[in-house]
């Protein structure tokens, strides 16, 4: 006999006690990315000329160094909560699921990193 | 004891409707253009390591292998942008109705198409005429 009420019982939502974060993670991001790489892929073909005197004063833009920095964030974490629930709905034997989440998560989180300092360090060393 | 018909997972008894083939479309775009976040994620490094390396990295994005991928993940971008637009229409409920679930499908299709090849050409006749060349 269990002495859990109904409501209980749902809003456990099973042993993670949570539910629905993943999800708007995914939506929210999804939003970002909306505007921002269509931004990024205008930006790329209205600076035409892809020289690197012209790409790195683009990115050293103050707007530009956020705008891309946010992109950086978003498409790594929205990559990671889409290539989760992929390999979370394959992969079926649990000890390679976590492995191979651990490695998508460590690759993703380096590639973020990577970008960001890149970024910022194109900013902030404004030589040439 | 009797034995019930256990309940399966959808994709084990519907019939394939091209709608199905849209939906396994936007995840495997999404996993090509993750492994491509390794270009995007080089490119960025290239330029903040300085202009040798930069130069050095356009020897690699002008190859025929890279070319193409760079084409392929363009296309990918357009089809998961296009469809993530879709997939966030029925997060807020509008445009579940079959037929028009299945026109939007259809819309997004083509156009993913033609925005790829506009863009496409969009950046070939660009760098055709850069001083740069090479790029790309």
């Amino acid at each position: 006999m269990s002495l859990r009420s109904p409501l209980g019982k749902v809003l456990g939502a099973g042993a993670a006690k949570e539910g629905a974060h993943h999800w708007w993670a995914q939506r929210i991001s999804a939003v970002g990315l909306v505007l921002l790489a269509p931004w990024f892929l205008l930006s790329l073909i209205a600076l035409g000329d892809l020289s690197y005197i012209n790409v790195h004063d683009w990115i050293a833009a103050p707007v530009n160094t956020v705008l891309l920095s946010l992109l950086v964030l978003a498409v790594t974490y929205h990559a990671y909560l889409g290539l989760q629930v992929v390999v979370e709905d394959y992969v079926a034997h649990k000890g390679i699921r976590l492995l191979v989440l651990l490695v998508i998560k460590f690759a993703l989180l380096i590639m973020g990193v990577l970008g960001i300092v890149s970024v910022l360090r194109i900013a902030f060393t404004g030589n040439h | 004891m009797a034995q019930h018909e256990r309940p399966v997972s959808p994709f084990m008894h519907y019939r394939w409707q091209y709608t199905n083939t849209l939906s396994i479309l936007h995840r495997l775009s999404g996993v090509f253009m993750s492994a491509g976040l390794v270009l995007f994620v080089y490119w960025l490094a290239a330029i903040a390591s300085g202009q040798s390396y930069y130069d050095q990295s356009l020897t690699c994005f002008s190859s025929p292998i890279t070319k193409v991928s760079l084409l392929g993940w363009l296309q990918a971008f357009f089809y998961h942008l296009l469809n993530g637009l879709r997939h966030l229409g029925w997060d807020l409920g509008y445009g579940f109705e079959k037929s028009v679930a299945r026109k939007t499908g259809t819309l997004v299709f083509i156009t993913a198409i033609v925005l790829t090849a506009l863009t496409w050409w969009c950046i070939t006749s660009q760098v055709t005429a850069s001083v740069a060349g090479g790029v790309l």
